[in-house]
């Protein structure tokens, strides 16, 4: 194995990528965002997409979604992080439980008049997107919807006159009775 | 309305803060003062129950504290001022949360209505301590300090222990408020660290141990932190079982040097003998420790035929580096209990003795031997005088970082835990000499020794004064080879021996300089007369700077290069320029 003179011993890693969806429930306190984000930087892990608010005023927890990529070790090592965190209660891997709903609002702002603005609308019902801004020459749409379902939406908006798009990121919840 | 006045809890944050202290037991703290921790600082002075050691720079005082930690179990206390005093610290910090050492630094802060306003020593000290800390609080309210004060403590010393700082504006120290002495519901219910093991998980490992061929332990620094329960229970195992042991450089001590399992320290500069043997062993015990680079070599050729057994109470240790067979997740002392305990009942020992005939063939290799040379010291021969000048007393070790902190561990037998003081994990230059102050701060009459390089040693040579001031006896054993040994030692090895910046032109008279701060200077250059200086040293019971002149050009040996394997080690007698040449070849070779 040929590497450039080093005291470390430099290795590449061919591991596939996963993308997994994590839910964090933490304390809410000063600094608990800045703590995760900054694992995350710290340690070189990515963040997709990362959500958070505050979920049960009288407990002071807020819930934190966060969708990261990494090869199986190292999500298991992301998992591991942030759970020895103080502030952290608990994290669930909402892609290995495999029975989770992920969903994101997006507001998407679209410019046009004549053709596009009509199969702008139109396609927006397809998606059931509601009109929640109107100008004579453009429209702002409410979508909600996973990930996918958002690109595509806004792709098909992107040849009609799409401006801006502002979205929550993921948040997620488990199906059946039985919380995190 | 309650009259609080004759309240015996109602009192000032900074009389809380000694007051916590005292109540966790604290006996000694280590600062430095300044504006932003005065009120603590006047709480001092009015009492006797803790004692402030004056440092001369902050990061001494983190030194101090750790290797005060380090020696006792017991958690490491500083205080220090806001803004530099703080930052100052951050080497500190950093280098007791890679070595997992309890640590509570109390920082002063501008006060809160000025904070974010760029006021004077004002910095952000819990966005700058956030990486390098267990955990962190800043204290707007005066009637929160109590609680997270006993918090604080208890997320230092628990679990995998760490550093934590609680930062305490100044107006919050003037403010009177509600004490509480420590009580449970002090601690957020999120944090609970395991310590007991699974029971069927140690089942498996133990059904592994038992039918192994040619198994292994590899011991680290969490079975020295978790007390000397532990390293009993370790010796126990080793005992009982008869397997061969081996330790990572913060696990030194919890098994004895002289026991007759004992193969030396493994990896980069580990012994042959402990290096094969993980190399080709068929289970691998691994107890408190964390696969960390320069243990493993090359990851993917790192003991390739072996299931692997891990013990560790940070779940976030497990599969970091290496994938493991059987995690255990739990205290060391818990976990070797249990493991014993059912290993006895209901598992037989494995016959094993070929396994140690192949042993003794890798220890036959002696691989840290070294040519003798009667006209000038060598640092191995002057690690192994001190080692036997020493021997059978009341002694404790820290060392620098560089190649004498490598001779140290390989040469310096260490028979108990807690006497070995080291930085392990972060490799700061500059620990030793603070570390020594704490430790005999802690160990008033044992002998404690920093093993030192000649650069490192200026890092924080100030503390000598600290020592002085405090009648503290530590014995600076120089091994001055007049460059930065390690660092040349690379450049030698990989970069062409282009000895960039690695040779101290002008070092200073470590004599005078010792005469200076009011300490004793001594130097030898000949073989012949280290004994008796060494004994000397000894017998003087102030601190001693000793400058033990080593040949200047001397390398550490044996070495797994870069990029290669544990069965791929560079010995002593192998590394001519040729060999070595070969051995570093690789993308920027030798030529
Ligand atoms: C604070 C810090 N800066 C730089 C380094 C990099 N470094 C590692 S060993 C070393 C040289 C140490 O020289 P010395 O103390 O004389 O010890 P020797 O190797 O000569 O025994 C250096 C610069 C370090 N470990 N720590
Ligand atoms: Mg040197």
């Amino acid at each position: 194995m040929n590497q450039p003179a080093s005291a470390y011993f430099l290795e590449e890693r061919h591991d596939p990528s996963e993308s997994h969806t994590l839910s964090v429930l933490v304390q809410n306190e000063p600094g608990v965002l800045a703590r995760v984000i900054g694992l995350f930087s710290g340690r070189g892990y990515n963040i997709e997409s990362l959500t958070v608010s505050e979920t049960e005023s009288q407990k002071h927890l807020s819930r934190i979604t966060i969708v990261t990529t990494g090869t199986p070790m190292v999500i298991e090592q992301i998992k591991h992080q942030l759970d020895r965190m103080i502030p952290v209660y608990r994290v669930v891997d909402m892609t290995l439980t495999g029975r989770s709903i992920e969903r994101e609002l997006a507001m998407v702002k679209v410019r046009g008049t004549g053709d596009h603005r009509v199969e702008a609308l139109r396609l927006a019902d397809a998606f059931r997107a509601r009109v929640i801004d109107a100008t004579t020459e453009s429209f702002v749409f409410e979508i909600t919807g996973n990930t996918a379902k958002i690109n595509q939406f806004i792709d098909l908006m992107r040849p009609l006159g799409l401006v801006e798009v502002s979205r929550t990121g993921v948040a997620a919840i488990g199906r059946g009775p039985e919380g995190m | 309305m309650k009259d609080k006045s004759h309240d015996p809890n109602q009192m000032t944050g900074a009389a809380m803060i000694v007051r916590a202290l005292i109540d966790h037991g604290v006996q000694h703290l280590f600062g430095y003062p300044g504006g932003a921790v005065l009120p603590i600082y006047d709480e001092i002075f009015q009492q006797s129950e803790v004692e402030h050691i004056l440092v001369r720079h902050e990061q001494g005082a983190g030194h101090a504290a750790e290797g005060y930690a380090r020696s006792t179990g017991k958690p490491g206390v500083v205080l220090v001022t806001s803004g530099p005093g703080a930052t100052n610290m951050v080497t500190a910090l950093t280098d007791a949360l890679m070595d997992s050492i309890p640590l509570v630094c109390i920082t002063g802060q501008v006060p809160t209505h000025l904070i974010g306003n760029d006021a004077f020593q004002e910095c952000d000290t819990v966005g700058i301590t956030r990486p390098c800390t267990k955990h962190n609080w800043l204290v707007r309210n005066v009637n929160d300090l109590a609680k997270v004060l006993h918090e604080a403590f208890y997320v230092a010393t628990s679990g995998r222990p760490g550093p934590v700082v609680v930062d305490v504006p100044k107006d919050v120290q003037f403010a009177v408020g509600t004490y509480h002495p420590p009580r449970k519901s002090d601690v957020h219910i999120s944090y609970a660290p395991r310590v007991k093991g699974d029971a069927s998980q140690i089942r498996k490992a133990v059904a592994l141990l038992a039918s192994a061929k040619r198994p292994v332990i590899y011991s680290g620094g969490g079975v020295i932190n978790s007390g000397p329960e532990a390293s009993k229970l370790l010796r126990d195992l080793v005992e009982f079982t008869g397997f061969p042991i081996t330790s990572t450089l913060m696990g030194l001590g919890a098994y004895p040097a002289s026991g007759k399992n004992w193969l030396g320290m493994l990896g980069m500069h580990g012994t042959y003998e402990a290096n094969m043997t993980m190399h080709d062993c068929d289970v691998m015990l691994c107890v408190g420790a964390r696969f960390d680079d320069r243990i493993t070599g090359r990851t993917d050729a790192f003991s390739p035929g072996s299931k692997k057994i891990h013990i560790d109470i940070d779940p976030s240790s497990i599969n970091k580096n290496i994938r493991v067979d059987v995690p255990i997740i739990g205290d060391c002392a818990n976990v070797l209990g249990d493991l014993l305990q059912v290993f006895k009942a209901e598992a037989k020992r494995p016959d094993i003795k070929a396994w140690w005939q192949q042993i003794a063939q890798w220890r036959a290799r002696n691989s840290l031997s070294y040519r003798k040379n009667n006209d000038i010291i060598l640092p191995q021969y002057a690690i192994q005088r001190l080692f036997d000048l020493t021997r059978g007393k009341d002694t404790y070790i820290t060392t620098e970082v560089g190649q004498h902190q490598m001779w140290a561990a390989q040469f310096y037998g260490f028979e108990e835990p807690h006497r070995w003081m080291t930085s392990g994990g972060l490799g700061t230059m500059g620990y030793g000499l603070p570390a020594a102050v704490g430790v005999q701060v802690a160990h008033p009459d044992s002998l404690v020794i920093d093993i030192a390089g000649d650069a490192s040693v200026q890092m924080t040579i100030q503390e000598m004064s600290t020592a002085v001031q405090y009648e503290l006896p530590i014995k600076i054993f120089i091994l001055n080879n007049q460059y930065m040994g390690m660092v040349r030692q690379w450049q030698q090895l990989l970069h062409g021996n282009r000895l960039s910046h690695s040779y101290t032109e002008a070092l200073p008279d470590f004599v005078k300089l010792a005469e200076a701060y009011g300490c004793v200077g001594l130097q030898v250059l000949k073989p012949a007369d280290l004994d008796g200086a060494i004994k000397e040293m000894i017998a003087i019971k102030r601190p001693v700077l000793f400058d033990c002149r080593v040949a200047a050009l001397e390398n550490c040996f044996p070495m797994i290069p870069s990029g290669k394997a544990h069965n791929e080690m560079l010995l002593p007698e192998e590394a001519t320029d040729d060999a070595t040449a070969t051995a570093f070849a690789g993308g920027k070779a030798l030529v």
